[in-house]
């Protein structure tokens, strides 16, 4: 009896092992797989990461990613650029762009959004669907028009063409999604406000404006990602070379008379991708929620 | 404290609905109206007008003594307590309480010792650090509760605050709100309070006086008393009450109410009060005026429920399906095989309405 009661028990046990062993195995061949596309799709990064430290010559003759000479060589040289301004300045170029225009597009899509959300004025419907319209528009439409329209006003070389559309709440796309995250948050809260006495800027800023905060983080990391990238503003109104963002400044690395030197061109572009990188990881988690968070139907 | 009064009070929707049709009410200083009716009937369009939350399509508001229709919310000395409470969501507890003094300038140490306050009146105290979606629903309840008497408003508004509560909670709430509003008024610092629910129970409870409202219309406006007593129309007798009034379809001939196929005799008192005399009639009386009897109007009995104390007898009379609450010891008395119930209307709680108009023509004198 007893040792029958054993070998049930072991039989048992057995099969539990069995089940657990053949989980694991599972896990293990899913990460792998995971493991082995996730390589995949980071594989040009890292390849270029590792490029950036060989010398010119080695990065066509060794195919790995990891140099055989590591060297900061196309750190150095890149950094000098083969013009009188070393990468510093487009660096600092990039950021005049970026900040302005990153603060004006989060203050002003707010207002406008929060226009739209709610308050009811005459030609509503009328001049939120052209926002719509805006937003279907290829950018190559108003290329024309707004050039002109800036040289015109004499803003040609400068940043303003860049700066002032931004400010002026002309990114439909952040304008709409703010729309759409104020949808789905009742207007309880601001009504609440208003009884305990606030006006509708004081709503805005005290109610409105925190509960936005996770999707104005997004559109702010949003700006900051696109305009880091942003290669035909710049190459459009811009022809000075000391006013070059860093997305020109690698093309001129590429433009000039001397032989391509790759290595360069890669450390440069290590360094181009790295901000846009380090804010990405720094704010992951509000980035996430407000893309989702605007995603609920009001 | 001030006395709330709206005068021709309309609105209209954008849309073109007319939700509100003229509505007229007094509300004294202090004192606690409850405005019931059931969903739909513009109770909480008539509130938002009175807080300046909607606006106000004709006629006027006063508080005290000034008209407030064109004032912001904030400047009309109310406060508002919400269904869902309303709480601001990225603020603790402490700074939901204070906003509204805030911005109002009140200087920081006042601020905190009037926090400290209400906090200890609502037993909040040890919430204050907390954030909104760290409360439960009794407790965010409470704190919207608090963030309007912090103010010391001259008119308070509720608009169904304890909806979203279990009935436990909110029976108990109810009883706090009650007390709180009695002690403050003895204390001489109650606010005019403006009650929205669709909950006869907490309107009959609550309420110093309550507002019948349907479609936009004011039915009644009285105490509950006088509301379960008297009520002025077939609206109300059938609004106020639990199991609903019976509503018997008849005629009056002489002095008898006459059902398809039986009679009532009227009492003296009631035909003396009668102030119209209308063909089609509809007798009302309430499931506890109901009797068993040996004479009286015969009932076929269709269901029977068993409530503990007393029992609910569902009949059928000519067409019409009554309702009649017995206690267990007349149940047991009764005739268990037959399958009629012999009914006698108590003549002291009759009433009359006139099927037409859904008046009570036999209200007694000087009743309202
Ligand atoms: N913004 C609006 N536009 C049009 N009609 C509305 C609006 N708000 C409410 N109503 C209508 O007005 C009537 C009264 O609504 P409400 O005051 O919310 O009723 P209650 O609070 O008594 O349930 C309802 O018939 C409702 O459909
Ligand atoms: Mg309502």
């Amino acid at each position: 009896m007893t040792q029958m009661t054993d070998t049930t028990l072991d039989l048992a046990r057995q099969h539990a092992n069995a089940r657990i062993r053949k989980a694991r195995i599972n896990a293990a061949i899913r990460y792998v797989v995971l493991g082995i596309v996730g390589l995949v799709m980071l594989y040009p990064l890292i390849w270029l990461v590792g490029a950036s430290f060989k010398t010119n010559s080695e990065i066509f003759a060794n195919p790995g990613f990891l140099p055989q000479n590591p060297t900061a060589d196309g750190y150095i040289e890149g950094w000098k650029t083969s013009t009188p301004y070393t990468f510093g300045t487009f660096f600092l170029n990039s950021f005049k762009i970026i900040v302005p225009k990153v603060i004006g597009t989060v203050i002003s899509c707010t207002f406008v959004a929060y226009g739209f959300a709610r308050f009811d004025f005459p030609f509503k419907k009328i001049l939120f669907g052209s926002v719509i319209a805006i937003l279907l528009l290829p950018n190559v439409v108003t290329r024309i028009p707004q050039y002109i329209l800036f040289r015109d006003l004499g803003w040609l070389d400068s940043f303003l063409p860049l700066w002032v559309p931004s400010a002026l709440a002309g990114d439909a796309f952040f304008v709409f999604m703010l729309v759409q995250f104020l949808r789905a948050i009742p207007g309880d809260m601001e009504e609440a406000a208003r009884v305990d006495g606030a006006n509708s800027w004081q709503t805005l800023v005290f109610i409105v404006v925190p509960m936005l905060a996770p999707a104005l983080i997004s559109v702010a990391l949003f700006q900051f990602m696109w305009t880091m990238n942003d290669f035909l503003g710049p190459l459009i109104y811009i022809s000075s070379v000391d006013k070059y963002p860093v997305s020109l400044a690698l093309k001129l690395s590429i433009d000039t008379t001397e032989a391509f030197a790759w290595n360069r061109i890669l450390a440069m572009s290590v360094l181009t991708i790295t901000p846009a990188l380090a804010v990405f990881f720094a704010a992951q988690k509000y980035f996430i929620e407000g893309i989702s968070a605007g995603g609920i139907k009001g | 404290m001030a006395r709330l009064q709206l005068h021709n009070l309309e609105k209209t929707y954008g849309n073109g609905f007319r939700a509100v049709h003229g509505i007229n009410l007094d509300i004294e200083e202090g004192e606690f109206m409850v405005f019931v009716g059931p969903s739909g009937c513009a109770k909480s369009t008539t509130l938002r007008m009175i807080a300046g939350l909607e606006e106000i399509s004709g006629g006027e508001v006063r508080i005290g003594d000034r008209i407030v229709n064109d004032l912001q919310p904030g400047k009309r000395h109310i406060a508002m307590v919400f269904q869902n409470y309303a709480l601001y969501p990225h603020m603790k507890v402490r700074s939901n309480l204070s906003f509204g003094l805030r911005l109002a300038g009140v200087p920081k140490a006042e601020r905190a010792k009037a926090v400290d306050e209400v906090a200890r009146i609502l037993e909040i105290e040890p919430l204050l650090d907390r954030l909104p979606k760290q409360l439960s629903g009794g407790q965010a309840q409470r704190v919207a509760l608090g963030r309007a008497l912090i103010k010391k408003p001259e008119v308070f508004l509720f608009d169904e605050p304890l909806s979203n509560l279990d009935a436990k909670l909110r029976a108990s709430m109810r009883v706090r709100i009650t007390d709180l509003h009695r002690r403050l008024k003895a204390e001489g610092k109650a606010s005019t309070v403006v009650y929205v629910t669709h909950d006869q129970t907490e309107a009959m409870t609550m309420g110093d006086r309550i507002c019948v409202m349907q479609s936009g219309h004011i039915m009644q406006v009285a105490t509950p008393k006088v509301l379960y007593d008297q009520p002025a129309n077939l609206f109300v007798a059938s609004f106020i009450g639990s199991p609903e009034m019976n509503l018997i379809d008849g005629s009056l001939n002489g002095n008898t109410f006459t059902t398809a196929t039986q009679q009532v005799e009227l009492p003296p008192h009631l035909l003396g009060r009668l102030s119209s005399y209308p063909k089609k009639a509809v007798l009302g009386i309430r499931p506890q005026h109901l009797r068993l009897a040996t004479t009286g109007l015969t009932a076929t009995l269709k269901n029977v429920e068993f409530m503990g104390h007393e029992v609910y007898l569902y009949a059928n009379l000519d067409g019409t399906d009554v309702v009649c609450v017995a206690s267990t010891a007349e149940f047991d008395a009764m005739d268990r095989s037959a399958d009629h119930l012999t009914l006698q209307p108590d003549p002291a709680h009759m009433h009359i309405f006139d099927r037409e108009s859904g008046a009570n023509v036999s209200l007694p004198q000087g009743a309202a």
